[in-house]
């Protein structure tokens, strides 16, 4: 017999996982508020607003914000567009080798930061590239364009074509119906995508380590602070918005593809 | 008559399949015509083929005199009702409706009164500002024709429109789309498997079969006088006698489609020059009809179906009971192409 609730000890290990899993962030969190500079006693001995203070008026904290955000915003341009349209010529065609295309797009999510990176790397120096922002924003794209992809594949896919015949049929040449029927359904999958591959973006370390060369956007700027124990309450007032930032669109992607059965609904 | 759509000897091919096979009708202007057949018949495909959704492999397609190869869907002058209505999610009703005209650049003042116009003709102008995920299936469907219907085309094509509807609501729009189809003289091409619903609609039907039009008549000859076997199966019910059968009635060799409801059962109708006697296998009980499964001496099974009216509530014979079965020489239909019973 299955009872409707659930044992005591499944309550307990499902909130033992939550409290493993964001326990730290609170940490965190808190000891962005500390008193202390260097020093760690718990609980903190009081609480100040301070750190933020000192946080914005340091050039380099501020400069690796604003590089991060640019490169961000620029990654998830190129991963909108490039990922939609993937998504448009994989999603209804058969053709030799599409199965191979498909699975070379979505490689990069599931290879190792570490040889992506790598691979980069050895790229860029093959070519002569010098590593600098646009190295970055080539980096961080090719995981970026596999998530626009998969949020635009999936509403694809869930869309009737019959809507674009539909449109067709009505008088609308192919312009017309990208514009006022494919756009519209696909819009917030792909405004969903995007705010995930920023998100994505905004705090990748690994990939960026190996791309950045001479720059220090925010996700190398924290590693180094780790070398600087007496900037710890300023590290941890960046991760702070690190966190804020990167879960604000997660969020926002989270709701808008919620009620994307009604949106692209087949018509029935 | 003029002839609006025209097919000839057309064909599509998908690698070795022949989803439409050397296919030639002509349907003329004002007609209400339908395509029935099984799934896979290509009866869709030939409705595809007018709509310029799918490309011909041979042949051609002619619309309003000119040859529609290579058009495009957005340059014909035909809309189409789709089996799942595919109204557009994000717009409302009247947007829906109004948007052939939108996108033909017709002005935002007219796009709204003939859109208001066709809404008040499927009778549902109250609706305009809903968004379809708010309607219901018949209320879809009334849309869906309304915004065919508003860009005035010369052929309105219907693929299985009504096939997700339940009966009541089925059988309602059967009547209005005739009597709009009459009203407003636009050609419709109707696509259906229900024979019954070709039947009372229409006033030609074509049957498909494997790709190809076993017959093309009116729903009265189709039913009174089917060509091949697959017809009067497929149109109706139907005995179709043949082999040792037709050997015993002497005209061996040939075969023949017999209604059941022309088969008497023990003697209902005295008037029948052919009987026969033989043992109910089977009877099932239809409300207006009561249909028996007979099997005739010498082994061949023959269906009869009588009305129920004037037999009041007299069970009839049951299974298992010997009968004697007649019927009128003149209620065999000959068929083309052998088939046996």
């Amino acid at each position: 017999m299955h009872s409707e609730k659930a044992s005591v000890w499944l309550k307990i290990a499902a909130w033992g996982g939550l409290v493993f899993l964001h326990f730290p962030i609170f940490i965190i969190a808190l000891y962005a508020f500390n008193t202390e500079e260097s020093a760690f006693s718990f609980p903190p001995p009081g609480l100040t607003t301070k750190w933020f203070a000192v946080a914005f008026s340091r050039a380099d904290v501020l400069d690796s914000i604003l590089l991060s955000l640019q490169i961000a915003c620029i990654a998830t341009v190129i991963a909108m567009i490039l990922g939609t349209l993937a998504a448009a010529a994989l999603y209804r065609r058969n053709f030799f080798g599409k199965e191979s295309i498909t699975l070379m797009l979505i490689l990069p999510i599931a290879l190792p930061g570490i040889i992506t990176g790598l691979a980069l790397l050895s790229a860029f120096k093959t070519l002569d590239v010098s590593p600098g922002v646009m190295t970055i924003v080539i980096g961080h794209a090719t995981f970026c364009v596999v998530i626009v992809y998969n949020n635009v594949v999936a509403r694809f896919r869930r869309t009737s074509h019959s809507l674009i015949e539909a449109s067709m049929d009505l008088g609308a040449d192919g312009w017309q119906t990208f514009r006022y029927i494919i756009l519209p359904n696909l819009g917030t999958a792909m405004l969903a995508g995007g705010m995930l591959a920023f998100a994505l973006s905004f705090d990748e370390l690994i990939v960026t380590t190996f791309t950045a060369g001479h720059e220090k956007p925010l996700p190398i700027w924290l590693l180094n602070q780790l070398t600087r124990p007496r900037d710890v309450p300023v590290t941890n007032v960046v991760a702070l918005m690190v966190m804020l930032v990167t879960m604000i669109p997660v969020l926002l992607a989270y709701l808008l593809t919620k009620g994307g059965e009604d949106v692209a609904g087949s018509g029935k | 008559m003029t002839t609006v759509v025209e097919f000839s000897n057309v064909s599509r091919h998908y690698g070795e399949v022949r989803a439409v096979d050397r296919v030639s009708l002509e349907i003329a202007e004002g007609e209400f015509f339908s395509m029935l057949g099984p799934s896979g018949s290509g009866k869709t495909t030939c409705l595809r083929l007018i709509a310029g959704f799918e490309q011909l492999s041979e042949g051609r397609v002619i619309i309003e005199g000119r040859d529609a190869t290579g058009l495009p869907p957005y340059k014909r002058n035909v809309n189409t009702v789709f089996q799942d209505y595919a109204l557009f999610p994000h717009m409302n009703v009247l947007d829906n409706i109004a948007y052939g005209l939108m996108v033909k650049g017709v002005g935002k003042k007219e796009r709204r009164s003939r859109a208001e116009e066709a809404l008040a003709m499927v009778a549902l102008s109250d609706y305009a500002s809903r968004k379809p995920a708010q309607l219901s299936g018949g209320q879809r469907q009334r849309i869906a024709l309304a915004r065919a219907l508003v860009n005035r085309p010369k052929v309105l094509l219907l693929d299985e429109p009504l096939g997700a509807l339940d009966l009541k609501l089925r059988e309602q729009m059967q009547s209005e789309l005739k009597s709009l189809q009459r009203r407003l003289g636009i050609t419709f091409i109707f696509v259906t498997h229900d024979q019954t619903e070709a039947l009372s609609m229409s006033d030609r039907v074509a049957v498909f079969n494997k790709g190809r039009i076993e017959q093309m008549d009116s729903p009265r000859n189709l039913y009174n006088r089917p060509s091949t076997a697959f017809v009067a199966e497929f149109v109706g019910t139907a005995n179709v006698i043949g082999g040792a059968l037709s050997e015993r009635l002497s005209r061996a060799g040939k075969s023949f489609a017999l209604r059941p409801e022309y088969v008497s059962v023990n003697g209902a109708d005295t008037s029948g020059d052919i009987r026969m006697g033989g043992t109910v296998r089977d009877v099932q009980y239809q409300g207006a009809n009561t249909r028996y499964e007979i099997e005739l001496e010498g082994g061949a099974v023959i269906n009869a179906s009588e009305a129920n009216a004037f037999h009041g509530n007299d069970s009839g014979p049951r299974a298992g009971q010997q009968v004697s079965v007649s019927w009128h020489s003149d209620a065999m239909v000959e068929l083309q192409g052998g088939a046996s019973l």
